[in-house]
């Protein structure tokens, strides 16, 4: 019986880490669900990337408020790591704050005491958080996608840290032998007074229980992740270091394109020439995207990363005057369409079962799509290199290139190019007449 | 005013300096093409050796890309490299960001390798060789905000160039709220200038052009031709043409050099 919290324990942890691996496991082969591309180049400006941007939140903090608030609550995450380590190893080998031995009783207190101060900063920050989200007014948390599940979200994460931190707090604060060599408890000798009159079995037991939930709340917390936009926690750093590094205005040369256009314009070659072997089968590729499995795998990648902080939305012109497009729509609507993918395949064995549905039209409408004017002010706002735009071109490329659905002024803008050299009617013979002009 | 094609060059065996490459805009537009001729006297006062396609100039395709006609914008672009590399072009220069973006950019791994410059970095360097002086008396103390173009400021990073050049004309420089790479578009890009614009409660050069009244200028400086033209309708549209002109950076140069 001795043994039984230890087993528990241990059932708990391999339960939770288990059916985080398994739905990690469903992520990435969800990600792989797109096209392949090549972003594995220049890997130190890439490891440059990510620490700068993903570790050092040096985007985050372009919107001072809310990028402060953010670095407490994500220095609060990364450090109080460590305290869950030694939770584990408690928990594991049934001794008790084990590192207090082993690290001594300084330095011990010192980390204890940064957790606990942090705590009490995320706390705030949380708070704040909370309320800019839901009394403020701040309109890119208003938008018309930010309704239901998005919005809850988001508060549920908050309301999560606030009672892990809580729960931190109080397992201290129940802690008389912790509490009497009195190192490392600035903030929760603060609560023990609330413990006044208790006996010492209802004290013990109010330390074992906060113990218990605030681990247990770890292992819900990590498994939550996956099904939300929270996931960014570590999707950011695989996100950062495999973003675009071009220049932001080089779009790709569609390669499947340039075969086609050589061939046209080549008087020698001959369309009827038997292919070279190996290509015999190939299905020809279809151009642009209507589907998410059109999208290459770092889009995809970047629809699981976005956190739906919406500030790609805020600083995009089409949306600050109204249109219907929104990038982070954009990203959102990308993930839950993956998703539904996802879901499918699980559903059938593996293979996915047509539903009727796509990417294009029952997601993202035509409309959003022509209202881009490419400015790249989405890209560069995202905190963690997401590049909307580029999927909001593969989809014109599919409307355009097999559909032939552009709006019509944009069909003759196109026709005059092709018969001009220029979007506009005008002869190519008066090409230099501006010089003749005064 | 004197501007010598590729073509007329080849006859007499010579290679200029640097293509000017127009493009639509340039060629075309009434408003652009005032650009192109201000930025021929800047080349002429220089003694730049320079030359132009002329008829042989097409479009480059980008608004065609952007639109998602990728197949339109490689034949234009293999067309344009043909051309281009039969007259073994090495340096380009073009007053349109688009069209410095698609060839600086875009057009290498289709086969077209060019040192391709914005006319505000060409003139930066003009006067770093001292080629080129900006008398800063002229226009003194006019208050100036520039408006980034996406294509030259967020989609390349060149940001200092033209404020360097407005700098240099004794102008009193003022930033909008949004500027540099917060920098609104001013509505044109991604082929928005040849459609209608989607619903909406406003239209996107409009709102920029009150970013730019905010500043109370006297002058809004532009480094493209897409942007001249929303940004002239913006100011119409507010009714404030008496008191406030558009001008292209390269014609304010001219303009205070008395070319
Ligand atoms: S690139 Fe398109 S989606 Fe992104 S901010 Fe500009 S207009 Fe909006
Ligand atoms: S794409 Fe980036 S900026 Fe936009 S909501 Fe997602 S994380 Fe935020």
């Amino acid at each position: 019986m001795q043994y039984l919290p230890n087993i528990l324990f241990a059932i708990a942890l391999i339960a939770g880490i288990g059916f985080f691996v398994i739905n990690i496991r469903k992520l990435t082969r969800n990600i792989k669900l797109g096209k392949d591309i090549n972003r594995t180049d220049n890997k130190s400006e890439r490891w440059k990337n990510m620490i700068r941007i993903a570790l050092g939140q040096s985007k985050m903090v372009r919107r001072p408020f809310s990028g402060f608030l953010h670095v407490i609550v994500y220095v609060g995450f990364i450090i109080i790591n460590i305290e869950v380590l030694e939770i584990i190893v408690d928990g594991l080998l049934g001794t008790h704050r084990v590192f207090k031995g082993f690290l001594g009783d300084a330095f011990y207190g010192f980390l204890i005491g940064t957790f606990e101060i942090l705590a009490a900063l995320v706390f705030v920050a949380v708070i704040l958080f909370w309320t800019r989200r839901n009394v403020a007014n701040i309109k890119r948390f208003l938008s018309r996608e930010m309704k239901g599940w998005p919005k809850n979200d988001g508060n549920f994460i908050l309301y999560f840290e606030m009672v892990l931190m809580t729960l931190f707090l109080i397992m201290n604060a129940a802690d008389p032998a912790f509490q009497q060599a009195g190192i490392g408890n600035p903030i929760s000798k603060f609560i023990v007074p609330l413990f006044d009159g208790f006996s010492t079995e209802t004290v013990h037991t109010i330390e074992r229980t906060a113990w218990w939930i605030h681990i247990l709340g770890i292992l819900v917390f990590l498994n939550y992740l996956y099904y939300s936009k929270h996931l960014h926690i570590l999707l950011a750093f695989p996100n950062t270091f495999f973003a675009n590094l071009k220049p932001k205005g080089q779009f790709n040369n569609l390669a499947s394109v340039t075969n086609e256009v050589k061939l046209m314009m080549d008087p020698d070659a001959d369309p009827y020439a038997t292919p070279a072997q190996g290509e015999e089968d190939v299905v020809p590729e279809k151009f642009g995207a209507s589907e998410v499995t059109d999208l290459n795998w770092v889009q995809l990648l970047n629809a699981y990363t976005c956190t739906e902080c919406g500030r790609c939305t805020s600083a995009c012109p089409a949306n600050l005057t109204g249109k219907k497009l929104s990038p982070r729509k954009i990203m959102m609507d990308t993930r839950d369409r993956l998703e539904e993918v996802g879901r499918n395949i699980d559903a059938n064995g593996g293979a996915f079962k047509d539903d009727g549905k796509q990417l294009l039209n029952d997601y993202i409408k035509p409309e959003e799509l022509w209202a881009c004017t490419s400015c790249n002010a989405c890209v560069e706002e995202c905190p963690v290199n997401i590049d909307p735009l580029s999927i909001i071109i593969d989809m014109r490329r599919y409307l355009v290139m097999e559909e032939s659905a552009a709006p019509q002024e944009l069909n003759a803008m196109m026709t005059n190019i092709e018969n001009n050299g220029a979007p506009w009617q005008y002869n190519q013979q008066d090409r230099l007449n501006w010089a003749k002009e005064k | 005013m004197i501007v010598p094609t590729m073509a007329e060059m080849m006859a007499q065996g010579k290679q200029p300096e640097v293509l000017f490459w127009v493009g639509a805009a340039g060629s075309y537009d009434d408003r652009a093409k005032k650009i192109s001729r201000a930025f021929v006297k800047i080349l002429h006062a220089a003694n730049v050796n320079f030359a132009v396609l002329g008829t042989e100039e097409s479009s480059t395709g980008d608004a065609a890309k952007r639109a998602g006609n990728e197949f339109l914008f490689q034949m234009q672009a293999i067309m344009n490299i043909e051309v281009l590399n039969a007259y073994e072009v090495k340096k380009i220069v073009t007053c349109d960001p688009h069209s410095f973006n698609t060839l600086k950019n875009e057009y290498p791994e289709l086969g077209g390798k060019y040192e391709v410059f914005h006319h505000t970095q060409f003139i930066q360097n003009l006067i770093a060789e001292r080629r080129l002086k900006i008398d800063e008396n002229t226009l003194q103390g006019k208050r100036v905000t520039f408006h980034d173009p996406c294509y030259l400021g967020r989609a390349n990073e060149v940001y200092e160039s033209p404020r360097d050049l407005i700098r240099r004309l004794g102008v009193n420089l003022t930033e909008m709220k949004r500027s540099k790479r917060t920098a609104l578009c001013c509505g044109a890009g991604g082929a928005q200038m040849f459609k209608d614009a989607e619903a909406g409660d406003k239209e996107v050069n409009v709102l920029r052009t009150e970013d730019a009244l905010e500043t109370k200028p006297e002058i809004i400086a532009t480094g493209c031709p897409y942007c001249n033209t929303m940004m002239t309708d913006g100011i119409k549209f507010k009714e404030k043409e008496t008191e406030v002109k558009v001008k292209d950076i390269a014609e304010l140069i001219a303009e205070a050099n008395n070319l």
